[in-house]
Order: C-alpha cells, then sequence, then structure tokens
C-alpha cells in the first residue's frame, strides 16, 4: 500500500509545476496547458484522500472538476483560436489591449 | 395690567431705515437718501417721546418682552426691553441728539459720493445703540454693545481709502475687543453664580448678598470686569488710546458716536449694574480712580492739541472721566446728568468744528484758522454757548452737572475733588484757547486755490471757497436747538431735581449729605467758578492779548512739554510693549512656526507622503495577467506558511 503521503507531495509537485508553468510561459497554450497540470494536481489529491479515508466525495468533487475543465478546454480553445485570429499570436503579453 | 408701549418700535424704526438706504440707496437720489434716513430716526424720536410721557404716568420699570431667544433649562435670554428712569434718558438723549445729527449728516455729507452708505451706517448705530439702552438682559446689551462698535468702526473707517481712516478703524475694533473680553467675563461669572443675565433677576440675588468691605470677591471680580468692558467703550486709561484716532471719520460721527452717545455707552453700563458696583467698594475705588487720572491725563494732552477735532477728542475722553468719577463715588445719578449734559454740549462742539471745518474747506489745524468770528457769526456764538457749558461757566449745562460731580467727589474723598478741579481748570483753559485760535485774532488760512487737496481728502471737493463762509441751515439748525439745550439742560438739575429723577433708580444716595449741604458746597462751587474763569482769563492772555507767551512758554518747559505734545508717547510705548511683540511673535512664531511649519507641513507632507507610497503602489495593479497571478501565488502562499505555522505551533 502507498502511503498518502506520496500521493500528496506528487500532487503537491504537479500542482507547483502548472503554477510555475503559469507564471513563466508566454505562450497561452502552454499556460492553459499548465492550468489543466494544477486541476490535475488538485484532482489526484483529492482521490487519495477519498481512498485513503474511504468516502465518495472526494471522487465526485472529481468528476466535477473534470467536468468543469472540459467545458473550460472547449471554451478556452475557442477562445485562444478567436485571439489567434485577430492577433495572429499566441504571446499573452502581447494580448494588452484592456490595459492603460 | 400695564398698557403697551411698543418700545421695540424705538430700535426697529432705524434698522428699517439702514435696510432700506443699505438696500436701495445706490441707485436713489441723494433726496430719497436724506428722506428714509431722516424719517425712521425721526419717527423713532417722536416714539421714544411718546413711550417716555406715557411711561411717567404708570409704575415704572415697565418691562416688554417680545420674542424669546435662548431658553436653556432655567437659563432664560430674551429679546425684552426694561424701561425705567435711566433708559429713560438715555434713550431720550440717543433718539434726540442723534436726530439732531442726522439732520446736521445732510449738510455736512451731501457733496460725499458715497452718501447713502453714511446715512446707512447712521441709522444702523442708532439701532444697536438703542438696544444696547433698552434691553433688559446683559446679552441683549452686548449685542447693541458689539453693534455700537461695528458701527463705529465702519464709519470712522468711513473714507477708507485715506490709510489713516482704515488703520483708525481697525485701532478702534481691536482695542475694544480687549475690553469687551473683560466684559464677557465678567458675564460668564454673572451666569455661573446667578444663573441668569436679566437684570432684575441678577440684582435681586445681589441686593442680599454682604458687601464686600475689604478684600476682593465675587462682586468685586465682576465690577472689575465689567469696568475694563467699560473702559474700552468709554476710552478709559489705559484704552482711550482709539479715541482721538476717531476722529479720522466724518465729524457727524465723531459728535455722535466719539462724543455724544456710544461712548458713554461705559457709563451707562456701570450705572446700569450699580447694585454690583454698591456691594463691591474696591471696584468702586478702581472706577473712580480711573475716572480721575483719566480725566487729568486727556485733559493735559488737550492743551497742546492744535487739530480742532484732536482737542475735543481729548476733552470727550476728559469728561467721560468726569462720569466715571461720578459712578466711582457711587453718585451715578450725577455721572447720568453730565452724560446728558455732555452729550448736549459736546454734540454741539463737535458739530460747530465740522461747521467750521466745512466753512474754511476741509481744514483741522487750528493755527491755520483765527478771526473767524466775523465770517461764521452764528456758528462762533454757538460755539461759544457751548465752551462756555464744558468750561463750568454758570448757569450752563456743564456748570450744574460738573458742580454736582465735582461735590460728590468732595463728600467720597477730597483728593478727588482736587484734581477734578485742577482737570476743571485746564478744561476751560484748552476750550477757551480752542475758541480764541479759531474765532479771534486774523484769518491766517490758506485761500481757495491752495486746498484743492483738503478739499478731496475731505469728501466735499466742489464747494467754491474764496473765504470762509457759513453753513447751510440745514447745518445750523441743529446746531442752535443744540445751544438751547446747552445753555437750559442744566437746569434741571436745580435743587437735584435730576438727581430726584433717577431715585427710582438709584435709591436716595447721600441722605445726610443733601442736608447738610450748605456752606461747604457754595465754596466749593465758588472755587470751581473761579477756576473756570482762571482758564478762561489764561487763555486770553495766551492767545489773544499776548500771542507770543505760548511759545516761549512751551520752550521753557521742554522735554515735559514735548512729552505732552506727543501725548505722553503713549502710542508709542503701546507700539513697543504690546503691539511690535504681538506682531513678531504673531509672524515668527504662530505664522512661519506654527500655520507654516506645523500646519501647512503636516498637510502637505501627508499629501505628498499619499501619492508617494500610491505611486509605488500602483505598479502592482500592472494589468499584467501573470503578474496578478504571481501575487496570488504569493498571497497563497503566505497563507500555507502562516498556516504551517500555526500548526507547528499546535
Amino acid at each position: 500500500m502507498v502511503p498518502l503521503s506520496y500521493y500528496l507531495v506528487l500532487s503537491g509537485i504537479l500542482f507547483a509545476c502548472g503554477v510555475t508553468g503559469f507564471l513563466i510561459k508566454r505562450n497561452i497554450i502552454t499556460i492553459f496547458m499548465s492550468i489543466e497540470l494544477m486541476l490535475n494536481g488538485v484532482n489526484l489529491s483529492f482521490v487519495a484522500f477519498a481512498a485513503h479515508w474511504h468516502v465518495l466525495a472526494g471522487q465526485v468533487f472529481v468528476f466535477f472538476v473534470m467536468v468543469v475543465a472540459a467545458a473550460e478546454a472547449a471554451v478556452g480553445l475557442a477562445i485562444i483560436i478567436a485571439v489567434y485570429r485577430t492577433r495572429e499570436t499566441l504571446n499573452v503579453d502581447q494580448v494588452n489591449l484592456l490595459k492603460l | 395690567m400695564n398698557p403697551n408701549l411698543n418700545l421695540w418700535l424705538i430700535p426697529v424704526l432705524p434698522l428699517a431705515g439702514a435696510a432700506i438706504n443699505g438696500f436701495l440707496g445706490k441707485k436713489s437720489s441723494r433726496t430719497a437718501v436724506s428722506t428714509i434716513g431722516l424719517v425712521f430716526p425721526g419717527a423713532a424720536f417722536l416714539w421714544a417721546v411718546t413711550a417716555a410721557w406715557r411711561a411717567l404716568s404708570m409704575p415704572l420699570p415697565y418691562q416688554e418682552y417680545l420674542a424669546h431667544w435662548i431658553r436653556s433649562g432655567s437659563f432664560v435670554v430674551d429679546f425684552a426691553f426694561y424701561l425705567d428712569h435711566l433708559s429713560l434718558v438715555m434713550m431720550l438723549v440717543v433718539t434726540g441728539v442723534g436726530f439732531l445729527i442726522h439732520i446736521y449728516s445732510v449738510g455736512y455729507m451731501w457733496d460725499d459720493p458715497s452718501y447713502y452708505r453714511f446715512f446707512t451706517y447712521l441709522n444702523l448705530f442708532m439701532f444697536f445703540m438703542l438696544t444696547l439702552v433698552l434691553a433688559n438682559n446683559y446679552l441683549l446689551m452686548f449685542i447693541g454693545w458689539e453693534g455700537v462698535g461695528l458701527a463705529s468702526y465702519l464709519l470712522i473707517g468711513f473714507w477708507f481709502t485715506k490709510d489713516s481712516a482704515a488703520s483708525a478703524g481697525k485701532k478702534a475694533f481691536i482695542v475694544n475687543r480687549i475690553g469687551d473680553f473683560g466684559f464677557l467675563i465678567g458675564l460668564f461669572l454673572i451666569i455661573q453664580h446667578f444663573q441668569s443675565l436679566n437684570f432684575v433677576q441678577v440684582f435681586e440675588k445681589v441686593s442680599p448678598m454682604a458687601t464686600e468691605t475689604s478684600g476682593a470677591g465675587l462682586l468685586t471680580a465682576i465690577g472689575i470686569l465689567l469696568m475694563v468692558g467699560a473702559c474700552g467703550k468709554s476710552a478709559q486709561i489705559p484704552l482711550y488710546v482709539w479715541l482721538p484716532d476717531a476722529m479720522e471719520g466724518p465729524t457727524p460721527v465723531s459728535a455722535l458716536i466719539h462724543a455724544a452717545t456710544m461712548v458713554t455707552a461705559g457709563v451707562y453700563m456701570v450705572s446700569r449694574s450699580h447694585v454690583i458696583f454698591e456691594h463691591a467698594p474696591t471696584a468702586l475705588t478702581v472706577v473712580a480712580i480711573i475716572g480721575t487720572l483719566t480725566a487729568l491725563f486727556a485733559a493735559t494732552i488737550g492743551v497742546t492739541q492744535t487739530d480742532i477735532k484732536k482737542v475735543l477728542a481729548y476733552s470727550t475722553v476728559s469728561q467721560l472721566g468726569y462720569m466715571f468719577i461720578a459712578c466711582g463715588v457711587g453718585a451715578f445719578s450725577a455721572g447720568i446728568f453730565h452724560l446728558m449734559t455732555h452729550a448736549f454740549f459736546k454734540g454741539l462742539l463737535f458739530l460747530g468744528a465740522g461747521s467750521v471745518i466745512h466753512s474754511v474747506g476741509g481744514e483741522q489745524d487750528m493755527r491755520k484758522m483765527g478771526g473767524l468770528r466775523t465770517y461764521i457769526p452764528v456758528t462762533f456764538t454757538v460755539m461759544l454757548i457751548a465752551t462756555a457749558a464744558i468750561a463750568g461757566i454758570p448757569p450752563l449745562a456743564g456748570f450744574w452737572s460738573k458742580d454736582e460731580i465735582l461735590w460728590k467727589a468732595y463728600q467720597a474723598n477730597p483728593a478727588y475733588w482736587v484734581i477734578g478741579a485742577i482737570t476743571a481748570f485746564i478744561t476751560s483753559f484748552y476750550m477757551f484757547r480752542l475758541l480764541f485760535m479759531t474765532f479771534l485774532g486774523d484769518y491766517k488760512g490758506i485761500q481757495v486755490d491752495d486746498h484743492g487737496q483738503a478739499h478731496t481728502t475731505h469728501g466735499h471737493g466742489d464747494h467754491g471757497h474764496g473765504e470762509p463762509h457759513e453753513s447751510p441751515w440745514v447745518m445750523l439748525g441743529p446746531l442752535v436747538v443744540l445751544a438751547i439745550l446747552s445753555l437750559v439742560g442744566g437746569l434741571v438739575g436745580i435743587r437735584n431735581g435730576f438727581e430726584h429723577f433717577l431715585d427710582p433708580v438709584f435709591g436716595s444716595e447721600f441722605p445726610k449729605a443733601i442736608a447738610e449741604a450748605g456752606n461747604t458746597e457754595w465754596l466749593l462751587m465758588g472755587i470751581s467758578v473761579l477756576f473756570s474763569f482762571t482758564g478762561l482769563v489764561l487763555a486770553y492772555v495766551l492767545y489773544v492779548s499776548k500771542p507770543y507767551l505760548p511759545g516761549k512758554i512751551a520752550a521753557s518747559l521742554g522735554a515735559f512739554y514735548n512729552a505732552v505734545l506727543n501725548k505722553y508717547y503713549v502710542d508709542e510705548i503701546y507700539a513697543k510693549l504690546f503691539v511690535k511683540p504681538l506682531i513678531d511673535g504673531s509672524t515668527t512664531v504662530l505664522w512661519q512656526g506654527v500655520d507654516r511649519k506645523v500646519i501647512d507641513d503636516s498637510i502637505n507632507n501627508a499629501a505628498d507622503g499619499a501619492q508617494h507610497v500610491s505611486d509605488n503602489v500602483r505598479h502592482m495593479q500592472s494589468g499584467n495577467l501573470r503578474s496578478y497571478a504571481g501575487w496570488i501565488a504569493c498571497g497563497a502562499a503566505v497563507v500555507i506558511a502562516y498556516m504551517v505555522w500555526l500548526g507547528v505551533g499546535r
């Protein structure tokens, strides 16, 4: 039996990777992938706790998160395509029309 | 039930005149302005006479409630009026003399460009003065007190484009504030200890209190504080300095405000508070000493002045001193008697001086007059009457009242009498000096071409003056009426008639003295009359028959003469002692120190700091998505670290 802490550490590493990628990358698609990484890091901790405590609520939460992530991917990718078509770039720093 | 006298009309009528002239006068003709400016005070005078006539047949004091003002628990101050024999006399003097001076002003101020403004202020003054006189409580009296101060300020600085007039107005206002400070503290003490400002209630509570024969108690403190207020308003030592400067105002103003009415407000206030003063002999002594010193001090300055109005100003200060001597020895009715006769003859003297100034085209220096008797005979006659009256030559008004005061002063303390009699001699001397310098000898004035300057500064520029000419009858009329009053006004004092009239207010003082008023009184009267004539003769010798003598005497007196000529350097001493330190202190400490360094700097620094901090913090909100994410991550990290620390701590 793999101890709970292993899962949690892996979950933390995944989340930290996601955060780091989100913060340092400029490409919108990479950022998008980093967000997915963070979501999945969290998902991992949910299922790990669910298995450890034998509570189904954690599993249910993961389904919700996956549904939301799928919806987000659909909408987000559509936006990214729209952005690319109008701005011809995927660099977030150049998508700054609303900035003063 | 008493009939209603509608006293409130008396002050309100001039107020209405002031309002109409103030709001509409600028675009109205001079005739309209004069009509409004005369009708309202005239109506007030008529109403005052009617009220006085009706009041005499009913029990006095009469009180009239107009409206309520301050009601805080048991402490009540109302707009209410109080009429007893004292306020009745004051009311008649103020409205009567005031109305005459209004008439005179029509002639004197006719060519002034701000004609309507003059009458507005003059009517406003009448309103406040009558409020002061008729109030039934100290607070309403104080409103009038401050109001006349305001009117005085406005009228002294009437020709405000002249620097000296503007600063004289300021000086009068500021010096009066010092006196008002004492007055106010006196009122606070009264409120604290008697829970009322109503004359009747306060005096009811004071009456049963023990007389503070030795040492100083509450009543002494109140008395002295009230006297400080009176010193300011009535130009007594040490606060008299504003009155001579107040002569910068138009001459009718000097006559009305700075001779006949406003400056006597202090005497009226002290007399009104006689119950308090009678219970505080120490305060009374202070009043008497201040009065005596002022009378002598101002009279000596009057001897050396050459400006005709300045002589009269110092004479006013000196005569007010007499009134305070009377109050100080407890002879309040004698003080009020002198107040009344003084209003007649000093009002007349000022108006006469105005007529003289008018006739010589704005010149005020007596050395440039002389010989005017033949040019302006009517003015000369009335001035002669007034001078004889103030000098105390029987049977004119001043003789009766001054003699009354001197007699009462003698009974209290012969020292007062000695100084008073010497002052009477000096008074007679400088008044006849004024008369002789102005009217006898040869005319030394300049002819028409040279005094264009004097014209414009005094506001009647378009008169053609070939040689001195008599004033119009609108000015001479009031002079004649006042001259008649100065002639016969004192006769009410025969056999103490005036005193008995005021007995209901002051009680009959000196009952024993009246009984034994025999040889001593006649002797003293004889001496003071002798003094008056000596003054007359001396003035005649020095200024008519041997005009070279005054210069020699002045030279032989040397430094003393210079000191008197420069008014004992009092203005300079005040400037060094009070004004300069105050200005310097205000400039360096209050302005540069507190205002600039503390208040301004703290506000500026706070604003600068806020700008600086915001400028730095602004960079947090860059609009850059990833930097926001970074801040969120940092925040999350801090929260997690805190939770971990909590966990460890447990």
